[in-house]
């Protein structure tokens, strides 16, 4: 009887909230609206990508090309367009990866020695320096950027991948050490200690058996360190040179906006093919997406 | 040499990122090797090393040139003339500055007020509804992309001439009776800046969404249970019994996303660059060091920037001690 009436209101428990949730108009009506002010742009623009007419991009909104006598105007003219040698974003994209891949890779390697050794080393002013990195999230980069310039303009190498690849580097490290930091120590001591027991050196403890346990979190902060330095726009404009030389597609499309700013046959299509990546990305390491940003990994 | 400086073509620029990834993992395969090398590393001795390569970029980086931009900003344009206050004066009193401090102080509050209500609100009404994962998704995606994205999508809502907004608008008026022409959005101060606060609103509505849903999530059920026993209906559960649990995640969210608000300067670069009283500190920072050259002015916003975002720091760190205790 118990038993019978205990099943009853798990089921019924389900339903009520089911209902709560469903029946008030209310509820689905404000749900329907926000979800839909948070897709309709992105559809507008992404239809409008493939509208081949340019004139009738220009004179006649999107919606009226959902019309099925107008569909046999989609076509991938407008990529062809803008990936073609006038608007060459296809090189701005090689410049995007060449950007982001070491923007990631290197700060963290480096956060990650950094992290092993605020974790499980023992030094004097240990818990100074952390602080210290850990207040370091809050330097705005904008405090950082003429002094740098001046720097790299005078030992010849700005507007060079390399001024990218370290200023991502620097910019990035603080929050990677200090997230990296606080995963390290989730590890369990004592295996830590086991291993050093058995002879193993501060090496062997970090490639061997850190390493492998960090995997996670590295995913975790990886996306994230991806997603800055692929979307970022003000490292770009201010290091880059606004040349299809060393220029990402952000630095490419956000002029494009100031010079051609209602061609929306060429910046449909160029924002789409910026967005493609980060958004893959996203979709597939989803799950690792959350876990970075419940672990505090947003950069204000 | 000039390949690895000045790559040209695609072949050249992808040799040149592997040179640098090659050259990387030499230098921390060195470090690794140094700090192997005696028997007996003491343990100081592996954090130097494993400490050096961060340290020495952040000090480079970091620490070094705040220093410099802070004197910079009590000097001239080109940073060979003392001026003492003028700059921040300058800041202070010119009515066109005081219009961008007005628009960063708008950003920096209705930015994350109106993206977490949006959130919680989206979270409470989704929550554990059949289509919860794919819900959510929607409102999550803008987050992966990029505020140039993002700002692109939204400038071609708000086209005068083929923009949804401008559609809705005169069809609105056509309800009532009117017949109008859309305004130039992006023209229209004092609208305009709102329209650009709505596009960051668009982003961090999805981070909001998703820690706040974890915060409900963690809510325990048997409280839940009690409160409706007690005859609690939905409204007055998500008043009384939600908002009270999730209270540290709500202000954890509050001041981040307040930060984003801040240092927002991609979209007003790109949207309007700024024009038509649409600055804000950042990218007026940007304007003043990069385009202007007055590099003086430019250091002195760059350190307000970093003055306001003190206190929002502490007190998102703070927080989250509280809510770390709490738990």
């Amino acid at each position: 009887m118990s038993e019978k009436k205990k099943k009853l209101t798990r089921r019924e428990k389900a339903l009520i909230r089911t209902k709560n949730k469903l029946s008030s108009p209310w509820a689905t009506g404000i749900s329907i609206i926000i979800a839909a002010l948070w897709t309709i742009p992105t559809v507008g623009l992404l239809v409008t990508s493939f509208r081949q007419n340019r004139m009738a991009i220009s004179t006649s909104g999107w919606w009226t090309s959902l019309l099925p006598k107008n569909w046999s105007d989609f076509g991938l003219a407008n990529y062809k367009t803008v990936l073609g040698s006038g608007y060459n974003l296809g090189s701005y994209l090689i410049n995007s990866f060449v950007i982001t891949i070491p923007g990631v890779l290197i700060p963290i390697t480096l956060a990650l020695l950094a992290a092993y050794a605020f974790a499980w080393c023992d030094f004097p002013g240990k818990n100074i320096l952390f602080v210290i990195v850990f207040a370091l999230q809050v330097v705005p980069v904008q405090v950082t950027m003429i002094p740098l310039l001046t720097q790299y303009v005078k030992w010849g190498i700005n507007n060079t991948f390399w001024v990218l690849w370290l200023c991502h580097t620097i910019f990035g490290l603080p929050l990677a050490i200090f997230m990296l930091h606080n995963f390290m120590c989730d590890i369990p001591r004592e295996l830590v200690e086991a291993a050093k027991v058995d002879g193993a050196g501060d090496v062997q403890v970090f490639l061997k058996i850190v390493l492998p346990l960090m995997v996670p979190a590295v995913a975790s902060f990886a996306i994230f360190q991806f997603l800055w330095v692929w979307n970022d726009l003000l490292v770009a404009l201010a290091f880059a040179g606004n040349t299809p030389a060393t220029a990402p597609l952000t630095a490419r499309l956000s002029d494009m906006v100031g010079s051609r700013g209602s061609a929306w046959y060429l910046l449909a299509p160029g924002a789409f093919i910026a967005m493609i990546v980060p958004v893959l990305v996203f979709l597939f390491l989803q799950r690792y997406f959350v876990r970075g940003m419940l672990a505090g990994a947003v950069k204000g | 040499m000039d390949i690895l400086l000045h790559p040209e073509s695609g072949g050249q620029k992808i040799v040149a990122m592997l040179f640098a990834i090659l050259l990387f993992v030499v230098v921390v395969a060195v470090v690794l090797f140094i700090t192997n090398l005696p028997k007996r590393m003491p343990s100081w001795g592996v954090a130097l090393l494993f400490l050096l390569p961060s340290v020495a970029l952040i000090c480079f980086g970091l620490i070094y040139p705040s220093v410099v931009t802070f004197k910079n900003s009590f000097y001239g344009r080109d940073g060979t003339q003392g001026v003492g206050w003028a700059n921040y004066i300058q800041i202070f009193t010119n009515p066109d500055f005081l219009r961008v401090l007005l628009n960063t102080v708008l950003w920096t509050i209705l930015v994350p007020l109106v993206s977490t209500l949006v959130g919680l609100v989206y979270a409470v009404l989704v929550d554990r509804t059949r289509y919860e994962k794919f819900a959510k998704m929607l409102i999550f995606l803008p987050m992966a992309i990029s505020m140039v994205g993002a700002s692109i999508i939204w400038k071609f809502v708000y086209d005068q001439r083929v923009g949804l907004l401008s559609a809705v608008y005169v069809w609105a008026a056509k309800l009532f009776g009117h017949t109008v022409t859309a305004p130039q959005w992006l023209m229209n101060a004092p609208l305009n800046t709102f329209l650009l606060i709505f596009v960051m609103i668009w982003i961090e509505a999805g981070y909001a969404m998703t820690v706040l849903s974890t915060a409900i999530k963690g809510i325990p059920e048997d409280l839940v249970e009690a409160s409706r026993l007690d005859g609690l209906n939905g409204w007055q559960q998500f008043i009384y019994l939600t908002i009270p649990m999730i209270r540290p995640s709500i202000v954890v969210v509050i001041t981040t996303v307040a930060m984003a608000g801040l240092k927002s300067f991609d979209i007003v670069r790109t949207m309007t660059a700024g024009n038509y009283d649409t600055s804000v500190i950042a990218n007026e920072f940007y304007t003043q060091s990069f385009q202007n050259q007055n590099t003086g002015l430019g250091a002195a916003l760059a350190v307000l920037m970093f003055i306001i975002v003190i206190p929002v720091v502490v007190f998102n760190i703070f927080q989250l001690r509280k809510s770390q205790d709490v738990r």
